[in-house]
């Protein structure tokens, strides 16, 4: 299974702005890029065309691993505004 | 907003237990939780251990709403294509008072913030705390979207990431060295199945932990709790350890390749999968703990660090609660002097070193060390469900005595070098 299809029954309530912002001129150059591999939800991708690192943010289970991952410090990563992101009904 | 006498910054269960101590002793305070109520962010494996925290909050846990007793512990050494599992049972696990239940957080931390309201505390959820008011180095208060609340005493129970101690300056980013990313599916299953299925009676459970072959070599484990009418199963692998491993998988492709193997799916099997959750652990053992306090702050529960990875059980949550509780007790002799320095807060690291918190973390100091060693998880499995494979193989040539294969495999594992030193470290788990 397919961590989208995992996400897809989680109760989310999508922000407009996301909470993660991604410094692309670092990110074009890493070498690591741990983001892809630490991710749970597998939100991180780098666009083809652009060759921009891409965050599903909408997706973001908020463990902040990616953070944590990042060797670069390239990731402004902060919590979503209250009222917003994963609403867990287990946990 | 006027200024309130504590304001504790996340409503799990390190923050709410500090600020149901705070209220039952009638001190105004407010939790502010960026869910839709508290829980709704929280993720555990999990169970709670009870006794050490029984004492802490006693009237708490006769309505509590947990899942199941534990009553059946299971460990899985796990090969390559073979697994070797320990399945201990015991009536002691029954004894009253009780020893340890299965938990959701969202539905016990919901609970456990309706019994803060009740003791007179206030939940304000929704609300994401961005910062800490500071006044010469002193904390005053926190910025809530945009909004200055002030307090006597900030508690910084906002998780493992703690973003609020990193502002107030206690503590620098958490690093992938000291953090484990844990992920879990919920599974649905009717009572009755999870009864039949694992061989338990109706309100009791099973916790089962996997090592071996299932992390790859990877520093981690997997594990699978019995709740009412779910599972709980997951992965833990330490952040660092799996990204310096050739070839990097992803968390969620090792989380899946858990879940086919044989041993996994027969436990699985027409279960519906009802949510999936991630969560970081910190994993610092005793080396990297910030202060857990400052001129009117505190730190409690994951935020500080309160963690131990015991091998057979990674524990956090009754660190948590009795972290807030001991919280709740300082700020009140603070609130009794009329001051809330550093010095007079300083009480709350004295009353940490007295508890089992820090006890605790003592005793497991050294256990990372131990069990990151990737013979550990990957090499000592393998042997024993080797050494198995052989004793119970009857091959179509003579049969070997079992004590000669036996002597062979502890020949093997543990007479050289390598295998003496690993015991000798085995000692300090």
């Amino acid at each position: 299974m397919e961590p989208a299809d995992k996400l897809a029954l989680n109760a989310f309530k999508t922000d407009e702005e996301t909470h993660i912002v991604i410094q692309q001129e670092t990110c074009r150059e890493c070498q690591e890029q741990y983001c892809l591999y630490v991710c749970p939800g597998g939100l991180y991708s780098f666009n083809e065309d652009t060759g921009d690192l891409v965050v599903e943010y909408s997706g973001c289970l908020e463990c902040g691993s990616c953070r944590v991952a990042c060797p670069h410090g390239a990731l402004e990563w902060n919590y979503p505004c209250g009222r917003f992101g994963v609403q867990y009904r287990y946990g | 907003m006027d200024k309130v006498d504590a304001v504790v910054v996340g409503g799990g269960l390190a923050g709410l237990s500090a600020a149901y101590n705070l209220a039952k002793e009638g001190i105004q305070v407010l939790v502010l939780e960026r869910g839709d109520h508290p829980g709704s962010k929280n993720v555990t494996g999990g169970r709670l251990y009870l006794n050490p925290i029984r004492s802490y909050m006693p009237e708490l846990w006769p309505e509590a709403p947990l899942e199941r007793l534990v009553t059946r512990e299971m460990i899985t050494l796990m090969g390559e294509e073979s697994s070797l599992t320990l399945d201990f049972s015991s009536t002691k696990f029954r004894d009253e008072p009780a020893h340890s239940y299965t938990i959701l957080r969202s539905r016990f931390d919901r609970w456990f913030g309706e019994q803060v309201m009740a003791k007179g505390g206030f939940v304000v959820p929704q609300r994401r705390v961005t910062d800490v008011l500071n006044d010469n180095g002193r904390v005053v208060g926190v910025v809530s979207d945009g909004e200055e609340i002030l307090a006597d005493v900030v508690i910084a129970a906002d998780g493992a990431l703690s973003l609020l101690a990193e502002k107030a300056g206690l503590r620098d980013p958490l690093s992938s060295k000291h953090a484990a990313v844990g992920v879990k599916e919920v599974i649905h299953l009717p009572e009755r199945a999870i009864e039949e299925r694992f061989g338990v009676r109706a309100e009791e459970g099973v916790s089962r932990l996997f090592f071996g072959s299932i992390t790859k070599g990877v520093f981690g484990a997997g594990f699978l709790y019995t709740n009412r009418d779910t599972l709980s199963l997951g992965l833990v692998v330490r952040i660092d350890s799996f990204l310096d491993h050739e070839p990097t998988k992803a968390v969620h492709e090792l989380l899946e390749e858990f879940k086919e193997r044989e041993e996994v799916v027969s436990l699985i099997k027409g279960g519906e999968l009802a949510e999936y959750s991630a969560h970081i652990i910190p994993e610092a053992a005793n080396q990297a703990l910030p202060q857990p306090y400052g001129d009117g702050i505190l730190v409690v529960g994951d935020a500080a660090g309160f963690t131990i990875n015991m091998g057979i059980t990674v524990r956090g949550m009754e660190f948590a609660m009795a972290s807030g509780c001991l919280a709740a007790e300082t700020v009140k002799k603070a609130r009794d002097k009329g001051d809330f320095s550093k010095n007079t807060l300083g009480l709350y690291a004295e009353l940490l070193k007295e508890s089992f918190v820090l006890k605790d973390m003592e005793t497991f100091r050294d256990n990372l060390e131990v069990l990151e060693n990737p013979r550990t998880l990957n090499y000592y499995p393998q042997l024993a469900c080797r050494l198995m494979e052989e004793i119970f193989w009857i091959g179509d040539g003579p049969k070997e005595r079992v004590s000669s294969t036996m002597w062979r495999a502890i020949k093997e594992g543990f007479l050289n070098l390598r295998g003496l030193r690993d015991l000798l470290k085995f000692k300090r788990i």
